[in-house]
């Protein structure tokens, strides 16, 4: 039998605005509420814990909340099999169970990297990747960092790397002028968000913002020592210490495919299928936040709330805050659609730019075989412990590989957690598949 | 063991190493100057994601073998192996 068995009415797999508002709408009609998250405090990535400037306001009222409604928080506790109702899951170093009664996906998403040259190099990491670094501590002082990538998140992730004492030296958004200024005409319908950029704006009024601008390839040997940027057409070379470069954000949906939920695809990348219940194609799985679609922390917010009312049964309690969705989901949208990846990010690797990082499977290695499962078989390309969350969602952009599944367990599991589980072990998962 | 309030020594390849109270163990292994691990091929590999998906900040802590080092927070008197 499992070392720790836990039964709650409606259980959440992810920390994040979206699953903490999950467990606050649950519990407020009196539901035993169980948050499971990978990390060792609540908060999810949005509002990760700074090391130096504590957690962000809204998090901590809202974590508050949670403690004096009796929701339990299982942290650095990752989900890795189900069978029927009980989730198993890798708790600490220990193996547990989780009976529920309704289950709420607030599994939030991932950054999207894709391969360049150079991009394996110790002092590349993702844009969100060097945020989320910077607050736990990474020494980041004084550092030269280039940011370059897409989307907003590049100036969230350079105001958090200055206020760590870093020096940045530019950001680099590849969406062009044109695209960025449109973005920005049409933020006065959301005062709020115009209100966060103009913050933004002014904790970075002297770092260049190039749009049209996209990185070319990391230089260095065993550590990034430059790197070269495609400016307007022109090539430049910087000399930097660090890269932080990100491409956006895919939906983490290991868990709901799993599960079994429908997922549909925007662009490249999968979601989770959900109605105006946020549930989705299974009856007592519901789902929240950026895993129904990257939406950003109001989508989060909104849908977490819902997920949590409907997962106990009180849809009714939901008025208002459809609306608030609708809204939310729009502003999304004009983030996904003036920040579209341009042409020239699908041709940076080059045939020995490594692709898949677990394995080292270079760009050249996959041009012989079929996109999906014949190239993974013969070169082992996400085959490896991130089992394809890195390279096949890069893949996938890039028009390549688009997975055609996942099998459990959906993270590595260490063989002593799998034999904690003893007989009730998860569907579809043998000790013989396990890393 | 030092115990100065909200600093945390560990050990990262056998080196003392002081870091804030709350930082990762990827964090510390940054302060050693050092990588995570060795890739298949015998790359150096530091930290990508910071958020527990991307396996390139692994490392063997306290004797267990590829721990995601982003995901753990440093404690006291740790010991952090970085290859094999």
């Amino acid at each position: 039998m499992a070392e720790r068995m836990h039964h709650c009415d409606v259980a959440v797999v992810g920390a994040g605005p979206a699953g903490l508002a999950a467990a606050r709408a649950a519990a407020s009609h009196g539901a035993r509420v169980l948050v499971v998250d990978p990390q060792a405090a609540p908060g999810g990535q949005v509002w990760r814990q700074d090391l130096r400037h504590g957690v962000p306001a809204p998090a901590r009222a809202l974590s508050t909340q949670l403690q004096r409604a009796g929701v339990a928080m299982l942290l650095q506790s990752e989900v890795v099999g189900h069978s029927g109702s009980r989730l198993f899951l890798r708790s600490g170093q220990e193996a547990a169970c989780i009976d529920y009664g309704a289950l709420v996906l607030a599994t939030g998403a991932r950054e999207l990297l894709l391969p360049f040259p150079g991009w394996t190099l110790p002092g590349v990491t993702g844009a969100g990747g060097a945020q989320a670094l910077a607050k736990q501590g990474w020494p980041l002082r004084d550092r030269r960092v280039v940011v370059a990538g897409s989307g907003p998140l590049l100036l969230a992730a350079a105001a958090t790397l200055r206020r760590h004492g870093t020096r940045v030296l530019g950001i680099h958004e590849q969406a062009s002028r044109q695209a960025v200024a449109a973005f920005a005409a049409g933020l006065w319908r959301w005062p709020g968000k115009l209100a966060q950029a103009a913050v933004l704006r002014g904790a970075l009024w002297n770092v260049p913002y190039r749009t049209g601008s996209h990185v070319l390839r990391a230089l260095g040997d065993r550590t990034l020592r430059a790197v070269e940027l495609r400016i307007d057409g022109r090539d430049v070379t910087v000399d930097c210490d660090h890269l932080a470069c990100g491409f956006g954000l895919v939906p983490n949906i290991e868990l709901a495919r799993v599960l079994g939920c429908e997922l549909e695809f925007a662009g490249a990348h999968a979601h989770v299928r959900v109605d105006q219940w946020q549930g989705t194609s299974l009856a007592t799985v519901f789902a929240a936040g950026e895993a129904c679609g990257i939406g950003g922390v109001d989508c989060a917010l909104v849908e977490g709330a819902i997920a949590g009312h409907a997962a106990t049964g009180n849809g009714n309690a939901t008025g208002r805050l459809h609306a608030r969705r609708r809204r939310a989901r729009r502003f999304a949208a004009q983030l996904q659609r003036h920040f579209a990846l341009g042409e020239a990010l699908h041709a940076l690797a080059e045939p020995d730019t490594i692709v898949c990082r677990c394995e080292d499977v270079p760009m050249s290695a996959l041009a012989a075989y079929a996109p999906g499962r014949e190239a993974k078989l013969m070169t082992r390309c996400g085959m490896g412990p991130c089992q394809g969350r890195i390279c096949g969602s890069a893949l996938a952009e890039l028009g390549g590989a688009v997975r055609d599944g996942f099998r459990p367990p959906i993270f590595p599991v260490p063989l002593e957690v799998l034999a904690g589980f003893g007989d009730a072990r998860p569907a579809g998962q043998t000790p013989g598949v396990v890393k | 063991m030092s115990a100065t309030p909200g600093v945390i020594q560990l050990r990262v390849d056998g080196r003392q190493v002081a870091v804030a109270a709350g930082s990762s163990v990827a964090a510390a292994i940054a302060h050693a100057g050092g990588t995570a691990r060795d890739s298949v091929s015998g790359q150096r590999r530091a930290a990508l994601c910071g958020m527990g998906v991307c396996f390139e900040c692994r490392a063997t802590v306290d004797g267990r073998a590829q721990q995601r080092t982003c995901l753990l927070p440093a404690s006291e008197g740790m010991e952090v192996r970085t290859r094999g």
